[in-house]
C-alpha cells in the first residue's frame, strides 16, 4: 500500500509490522510522532502488544530491557537528550545480548539548543556496541527498521536504526508500506534462546551474573562480544539479500553509486545523501569522473567494503554531519583508521568536511562545492574543512564560506 | 515456640552467604523468602543485597537451583522490574512474583523518579527497600535516609548529617498505590504477614524493612534484633500499614523506653549532645501523632476502632 507519510511515521509502521509484543517511548521533539503514533495504532487495535508510558527516557530503555530479559520483543525510539539520558542503559543492553531495536531520530545535543539535525548523538554512542543504521529515505527507515528486528534477533544484539531529524522526521514521501503477512513470512516470532520457559534461565543473560562468574570473566565476555560484532556484517548483507528477495528492494551497508570508473568519491550517510546524488548525475554531466559511497551501516563498521569502495580513487571525500571537538569528524576518522590498517603506505588523500551541524542545510551548492575543492586542492590543508555558512566574529562577513578553519 | 511454627520450614538462603557479623538484612532476605516461596524473581540493583545473593552463586536457592534474579542499573529497579513483569505476562507466565529489591540509596535517592512512576502507573509488583539509613554497600555514606544528627563518611563527626531523613512511606501512599507497610525483623509475625497480604494483592506493594547495620552505625553484633526492636519501641520506626493511601493501621503501640536507650549503642550517635538528643526526640514524638492523627482522620473504619491499634 502506497501512503504519503513522515518519517516519524515510517519508523511507527516499521515498528507495527514486526509486531512486538512491548513498545515504550518517552516524546522528545524531533521524534514525538512515533510513540503518538504507536499509541494511536495501540488504541485502534492494530498494534497487539503494549504500549507503555513511562516517566523518562532512561526509564523507557529500562522498561523495555526488562521486557526483553523475560523473552518478548520490544521497541523503543528516542533522540538526542534522551539517547545521552539513556546512556547507561545502552551499555546494559549490550552486555545482557538483548536484541532491542531503538530508532534514533538523529538531533544536536544542547547546548546551544537546537531541534534539527545532527548525527552527533547516535554517534557518540558507537562504543556501546550497538549495531547502528542510518537511513536516507522515509521508505528506507520503514524497511530498515524491519532488517533491524531481523539482524539483532539473529545475533541477539540491540540495534539502533537513525534517521535525520526534520529533514526525515518531518517531510513526507511516498511510502510503500508492506502486507503484514509479507512481513511474517520474513520475520517470523521472536523464537529466543532467551526465552524465559523456567526462572533460572534468565541467570545466563543477567550481567556479571554468579554463574558465569568464574567461567568466563568480564574480558571474556568482552572479547566474545568483539568477534560478534564482526559477524554483524554478514548478517546484515545476509539479511539484506533475503529482504531483496522478499520485497524486491534492499539496501546495502555500503552502498556505491556510480562509482565503476570514479576517480573521486564522496562518502556520506543520512538524508544528505540523497542530495549528493543529484550533485553527483550534475557533475558526470559536466565531464567529472566522480562516484558516491553511501554509508548505511555505521556500527560495527564494515571496514572491508568501505576499503573494498574506496580502492583505487585518486581522492576522497568524507562530508560529516557531526563533529568530534578539536578531532573533526567521526566518520572521517573511521574512515581514515579502516584505510590505514589496510595499506600502511596508503598515499590517496582523504577530505575531511563538516557540513550541516544543527541542521544546517547540505545545499547541492555546498556538497558541488566541496567535490571541485577536493579536485582542485591537493593535498587537503587541514584535517577538518568546514563546509557553510559560519559567522564570523570578527569582520562583518557572513557567506558561504569554504575551508574556514 | 508458638512463633516458630508459624515459619515455613525451608531455607531459600543458604550458608555461606557474604553478610556482615550481625546483618540485619540477611534476616530480612531470610524471613522474605520463606514467607513468599521460590517462584520469584529478584531484581536488584546494585547495592548491599545484590552482594549477598550475588556472591557465592548459590547463596539463594531451592532444592540446588539458584533462586530467580536480574541484576539492573542502580536507579532503574522499579522500572526493569516493571518491563520484566510486563514481559512475562506477554510470554505467558502470571505466576511469578516479581520483586525489585533496593536498598534506601536506590530507592529514595537515584531511583526515586522510577519509584515514584511505577507507583504512579501501579506497575504489578512488591517493591522492597530494605533501610540501613545510608550507602552501606560502598562503605557507608549519606543517603536521604539518614536521620538527622548521624555521622556517616560521607558526614563526618564533627559536621553530622543537618537534614531529616526524608518520609518514603508518606509519599509513596499518598501515590494511592493499593498497599504500603513498614516491617523489621525484630517482628518476625508481623513481619511475614505484611509479606503474605502483599503477595496477595495486586498493583504497586511497597515494604520498607529496617535493616540495622552493624558495620555502618557502629554498633555491637548482638545488638541487631535489640535495635531492630528498640527502633519501634522507641517510635524511631513505627510500624504501620497503609492501604490505598487512606487506611492507616498503626501495628504497634510503643512502649515506654527511653529514646537513649536506642541511641546510646550506636557509634554514628555517640557524639549527640542533650539537647540534640531532645531535638532528636522532639521529631520522633511528631512524626508519631502525625501518623497517629492521620490513623484518625483517613480511616474509614467504624467509630468504636478509631484510635486502636490492629494487628498485634
Amino acid at each position: 500500500m502506497l501512503k504519503v507519510i513522515t518519517g516519524n511515521e515510517a519508523a511507527a509502521y516499521g515498528a507495527l509490522l514486526c509486531r512486538p509484543k512491548i513498545v515504550c517511548a518517552y516524546p522528545i521533539t524531533p521524534q514525538s510522532r512515533i510513540p503518538e503514533l504507536l499509541s494511536e495504532f495501540h488504541a485502534e487495535g492494530l498494534l497487539k502488544g503494549e504500549f507503555i508510558n513511562v516517566e523518562s527516557e532512561m526509564s523507557a530503555l529500562s522498561y523495555v530491557i526488562g521486557a526483553a530479559q523475560a523473552g518478548a520483543r520490544v521497541f523503543t525510539a528516542t533522540s538526542s537528550q534522551g539517547l545521552a539520558w539513556m546512556h547507561e542503559g545502552l551499555h546494559w543492553a549490550v552486555g545482557a545480548r538483548l536484541p532491542i531495536v531503538l530508532v534514533n531520530v538523529n538531533r544536536p545535543l544542547a547546548p546551544p539548543w537546537n531541534l534539527t539535525c545532527e548525527h552527533t548523538d547516535s554517534l557518540s554512542q558507537r562504543d556501546t556496541g550497538w549495531l547502528q543504521f542510518y537511513c536516507e529515505s522515509n521508505q528506507e527507515i520503514l524497511d530498515t527498521v524491519i532488517q533491524a528486528y531481523k539482524i539483532a534477533e539473529s545475533v541477539t544484539l540491540p540495534c539502533m536504526v537513525c534517521l535525520d531529524g526534520v529533514y526525515l522526521s518531518y517531510f513526507a514521501e511516498s511510502v510503500d508500506i508492506p502486507d503484514q503477512s509479507k512481513v511474517d513470512e520474513y520475520l517470523p516470532p521472536f523464537e529466543t534462546t532467551l526465552a524465559y520457559d523456567n526462572r533460572f534461565r534468565m541467570f545466563r543473560r543477567t550481567p556479571a551474573e554468579p554463574l558465569d562468574y568464574e567461567q568466563y570473566d568480564y574480558m571474556t565476555n568482552r572479547y566474545q562480544l568483539h568477534k560478534l560484532e564482526n559477524t554483524c556484517i554478514d548478517t546484515a548483507l545476509h539479511s539484506n539479500e533475503e529482504f531483496k528477495l522478499h520485497f524486491g528492494r534492499g539496501y546495502d551497508p555500503v552502498e556505491e553509486y556510480k562509482c565503476e570508473d570514479a576517480e573521486v568519491v564522496v562518502l556520506m550517510s543520512g538524508s544528505a545523501v540523497g542530495t549528493c546524488r543529484y550533485v553527483i548525475d550534475m557533475l558526470r554531466d559536466d565531464g567529472y569522473r566522480v562516484g558516491l559511497v553511501k554509508l548505511k551501516m555505521f556500527r560495527p563498521f564494515p571496514k572491508e567494503l568501505v576499503r573494498k569502495a574506496l580502492h583505487g580513487r585518486e581522492k576522497i571525500a568524507v562530508i560529516d554531519r557531526d563533529l568530534s571537538p578539536g578531532e573533526g569528524g567521526i566518520i572521517y576518522q573511521e574512515v581514515k583508521g579502516a584505510l590505514n590498517i589496510n595499506t600502511r603506505n596508503h598515499t590517496t588523500p582523504v577530505y575531511g568536511f563538516i557540513s550541516g551541524l544543527g541542521g544546517a542545510d547540505i545545499s547541492v551548492e555546498l556538497i558541488k562545492k566541496a567535490i571541485l575543492y577536493m579536485i582542485k586542492e591537493d593535498p587537503p590543508e587541514d584535517e577538518v574543512i568546514w563546509l557553510g555558512k559560519i559567522k564570523n566574529v570578527r569582520a562583518d562577513q557572513d557567506e558561504n564560506t569554504i575551508n574556514i578553519s | 515456640m508458638k512463633i516458630l511454627s508459624i515459619f515455613p520450614e525451608t531455607e531459600y538462603l543458604q550458608s555461606p552467604h557474604t553478610a556482615c557479623t550481625g546483618c540485619g538484612l540477611s534476616v530480612a532476605i531470610r524471613y522474605f523468602l520463606k514467607a513468599i516461596g521460590e517462584k520469584i524473581v529478584f531484581v536488584m540493583p546494585p547495592g548491599c543485597a545484590s552482594v549477598i545473593v550475588n556472591i557465592p552463586k548459590r547463596a539463594i536457592s531451592y532444592k540446588g537451583q539458584p533462586i530467580g534474579l536480574l541484576a539492573c542499573p542502580f536507579g532503574a529497579a522499579a522500572t526493569f522490574a516493571a518491563g520484566f513483569k510486563t514481559g512475562l505476562t506477554m510470554v505467558g507466565d502470571l505466576e511469578t512474583v516479581v520483586v525489585p529489591w533496593a536498598g534506601d540509596g536506590a530507592t529514595f535517592d537515584i531511583g526515586f523518579g522510577a519509584v515514584s512512576a511505577a507507583a504512579e502507573r501501579n506497575e504489578d509488583f512488591i517493591y522492597v527497600c530494605y533501610d540501613n539509613e545510608a550507602y552501606m554497600n560502598t562503605g557507608n555514606q549519606r543517603s536521604s535516609a539518614t536521620p538527622k544528627g548521624a555521622t556517616t563518611y560521607t558526614n563526618p563527626f564533627p559536621v553530622p548529617k543537618n537534614e531529616h531523613k526524608k518520609d518514603i512511606m508518606l509519599i509513596l501512599a499518598d501515590h494511592n498505590i493499593p498497599y504500603a507497610a513498614t516491617m523489621t525483623i525484630a517482628y518476625p509475625r508481623d513481619f511475614m504477614r505484611k509479606v503474605q497480604k502483599a503477595k496477595g494483592m495486586k498493583g504497586f506493594r511497597f515494604l520498607h524493612m529496617f535493616t540495622p547495620c552493624p558495620t555502618g552505625w557502629r554498633f555491637p553484633t548482638e545488638w541487631t534484633m535489640k535495635l531492630s526492636r528498640l527502633a519501634v519501641q522507641t517510635k524511631v520506626f513505627p510500624l504501620f500499614e497503609v492501604e490505598n493511601g487512606n487506611r492507616f493501621i498503626l501495628n504497634k503501640e510503643p512502649a515506654r523506653i527511653p529514646l537513649e536507650e536506642y541511641l546510646k549503642v550506636q557509634g554514628r550517635f555517640s557524639h549527640l549532645n542533650n539537647q540534640e538528643i531532645e531535638e532528636f526526640k522532639e521529631k520522633v514524638e511528631q512524626r508519631w501523632e502525625w501518623l497517629k492523627w492521620l490513623g484518625n482522620y483517613k480511616n474509614n473504619r467504624p467509630e468504636e476502632h478509631r484510635g486502636k491499634y490492629d494487628g498485634e
